[in-house]
């Protein structure tokens, strides 16, 4: 079920600027960035003794040793808990009551959290590092088993689709139709679906018609005049945003078409998006602020190939490449109104674009799944399907070895 | 300086010789010019090819400025398109066999197709009852008995009704590929070869029928008008205007240095009393 029809904002209301919590950090404390970013929990702990720590410190406080990050167990107890009324920080007091706690991790460190409400003293809790609005990374404490989405805070933090209003801007892409049923499930308010040259037939046209909230719109990512359009009717009327543009054209170098498909690949993957964070970019940032109704995400779709690149998909692979540079300045320029921008890699996906690469390919289930994942738990970086991941983990591993091994063609 | 009332002959144009006469039949509304082209947008369909050829680039028309930050005084724009984009002429070279002619291509475009008589075959009425309407040389020898014979060098115009559709009804793909209206194999070879047509233009996105792929030979219209150096014309407008015979049809493509095809603006020149 789609959520109930959002009331008008009251146009006597104070416009809200953007306020965001304390970003500054050290260059160590990104480590702890980095796992949020992907969601997992790990800590910082002791190369040496093997003691977790908290915070993050330059040098094992036990052994001196120096500290990297490890994964930790979950678990923790409140020691005490309070709710702040009237915090001294700006971002807090805007949207006090502010509940905290001291807790006591299973690894051993204590720390101050940002608490669920429904957490008390001497209750278990699940810890979550989390980022804040100000993309840093937080602790969060919520009741073993409890609703996350519950917690007003987390909302606060994450991206949760429930009652916010979504732009899809390509309903072509094989992840689009899952991707709108699970938005249309987690109670989204409305789902717009951009349709690229709409004078061509759309087949999962009545599919889309038949979900509640869906609303089908003209969107041509290449065009200007269409994004501008577009923006006019939407910009300060959705939340969260899901660029799905792509337009795989297999091909190297030296294949019979290659430049012209690696320019229009450029200007659907890269400068489309160029387009919309253009005109959709600043509307969104100036929202971002705006309370319980404030713009929250802008989810970039790409491909894994952005980062590994198979000379067979030359010019996808540098237009996924410039995209993923893209993003990141996006992220950037998003930051200001505390706006998440996550990327999703994917592998090759299950549709017909995609046939000559090596299997396990990607379900359009699949990847919608992991874009709800990451809009409710408030990640950045999200990598989708086996083969994504398996890149991924080898660039980390061995970059030239990668390169070496896709020039012999074949991603696995 | 505000132009005086009246018109050519009021502010001096020569007084006598045909463009003077010209002149003074378009001050007098007698001729008239109307305007053939489709405006050149984003979103107007562009011919989609089977995927495994290279599509045309679409129309894009992307702002560099307009009194802004980008150029406080001006306002102007980048502009990109596919050779074969929007109302669009095609020479011989864009298919295989007229890839031979010295003057293949619109840089060397002979002058006098560019300003030619047009005869108009109205195809309105059967289109409206079947998307793939095929002309056929009856229809041709029909419209020849009513208007007489079909002018050496002139252009030959498919009316259609098309162009009031719009969006997908105008691009009408289905499973199959784009149906559309268009000649058959038979008409088009006839025009060319037995009445020596300068060129033959139409309302829907190409020159040949939608399903053309399928008759033989493939594309009938491209194959024998490129063949024998004539000219297409697609995506016309307004030619209900026109007189089945009688207009002057002015079609100059950009000079594109070699180019196979451009967008153009196509004017007619009609006479009033011309029925």
């Amino acid at each position: 079920m789609t959520g109930a029809a959002r009331p008008p904002a009251n146009p006597l209301w104070r416009t809200r600027s953007p306020l965001l919590p304390p970003g500054a950090r050290s260059r160590a404390a990104h480590l702890l960035t980095a796992a949020a970013a992907r969601g997992v929990f790990e800590l910082p702990c002791c190369t040496g003794c093997g003691r977790f720590a908290w915070p993050i410190p330059e040098a094992c406080p036990d052994c001196l040793a120096t500290v990297a990050l490890s994964p930790a167990p979950r678990g923790a107890r409140v020691i005490a808990a309070t709710t702040a009324e009237v915090p001294a920080d700006p971002y807090f007091r805007q949207r006090a009551p502010w509940r905290v706690g001291l807790v006591a991790m299973d690894c051993g460190p204590q720390a101050l959290v940002h608490l669920d409400p429904g957490a008390g003293a001497g209750d278990a809790v699940r810890m979550t590092l989390v980022l804040d609005r100000a993309g840093q990374a937080v602790l969060h404490a919520g009741p073993e088993g409890g609703d996350m989405q519950a917690d007003p805070q987390w909302r606060e933090m994450t991206a949760d689709p429930a009652g916010r209003r979504v732009l899809i801007t390509d309903a072509r892409h094989v992840a689009v139709l899952p991707l709108a049923r699970a938005l249309a499930g987690a109670g989204a308010a409305a789902i717009h679906l951009g349709v690229p040259e709409a004078w061509k037939p759309l087949p999962a046209r009545a599919a889309f018609e038949a979900l509640p909230g869906v609303r089908l719109v003209g969107l041509d990512v290449t065009s200007d005049r269409s994004v501008t359009d577009l923006a006019a009717d939407l910009a300060g009327r959705v939340e969260i945003v899901v660029n799905t543009t792509d337009l795989p054209r297999p091909g190297g170098l030296m294949a019979p078409a290659a430049q012209g498909d690696a320019r229009a690949m450029h200007d659907s993957v890269a400068l489309g998006m160029l387009r919309l964070a253009r005109a959709f970019g600043p509307a969104m940032a100036a929202r971002g602020a705006d309370g319980e109704r404030g713009a929250v995400a802008w989810v970039n779709l790409l491909s894994v190939l952005a980062r590994a690149h198979p000379p067979g998909w030359a010019g996808y692979a540098a237009a996924h490449a410039a995209g993923l540079s893209m993003a990141q300045a996006l992220r950037a320029d998003l930051a200001s109104g505390g706006v998440r921008v996550v990327t999703v890699l994917t592998g090759p996906t299950e549709d017909d674009a995609f046939q000559t690469l090596d299997p396990p390919h990607v379900t359009g289930r699949a990847v919608a799944d992991a874009i709800l994942n990451a809009l409710r738990r408030g990640l950045e970086e999200v990598v989708v399907g086996d083969v994504a991941r398996d890149l991924v983990a080898r660039l980390e591993k061995n970059p030239k070895a990668v390169e070496r091994d896709l020039a012999r063609g074949g991603l696995a | 300086m505000i132009w005086p009332a009246g018109g050519w002959h009021d502010r001096g144009f020569a007084m006598s010789g045909v463009l003077a006469s010209l002149a003074h039949a378009l001050d007098r509304g007698t001729v008239r010019l109307v305007d053939l082209t489709q405006t050149l947008t984003e979103d107007f369909p562009t011919i989609v090819l089977p995927p495994e050829f290279a599509p045309s680039a679409p129309v894009r028309i992307e702002r560099l400025s307009h009194y802004d930050a980008a150029g406080p005084a001006w306002y102007w724009n980048n502009l990109s398109f596919g050779e074969h984009t929007g109302t669009h002429l095609d020479a011989p070279a864009h298919w295989f066999t007229g890839r031979d002619h010295a003057q293949g291509t619109v840089d060397t475009m002979r002058l006098a197709s560019m300003l030619a008589p047009a005869c108009v075959i109205d195809c309105s009425a059967g289109v409206a009852a079947d998307d793939d309407f095929l002309l056929t040389r009856p229809m041709l020898e029909a419209w020849e008995a009513a208007h007489g014979a079909i002018t050496p060098g002139a252009w030959v115009l498919m009316r259609s009704g098309w162009s009031a559709r719009r969006g997908a009804a105008y691009a009408n793909l289905r499973e199959d590929g784009a149906h559309t209206p268009g000649p058959d194999p038979q008409a088009i070879r006839w025009l060319v070869h037995e009445r020596g047509i300068a060129g033959f233009g139409t309302e829907s996105i190409g020159t040949d029928a939608g399903q053309a792929g399928q008759f033989d030979p493939p594309y009938p219209a491209h194959h024998h008008l490129h063949g024998a150096g004539r000219h297409g014309l697609q995506c016309l407008t307004n030619l209900h205007l026109l007189p089945p015979r009688g207009a002057m049809l002015m079609a100059a493509p950009l000079k594109v240095h070699q180019g196979s095809g451009s967008p153009l603006r196509v004017l007619a020149l009609i006479e009033e009393t011309v029925v």
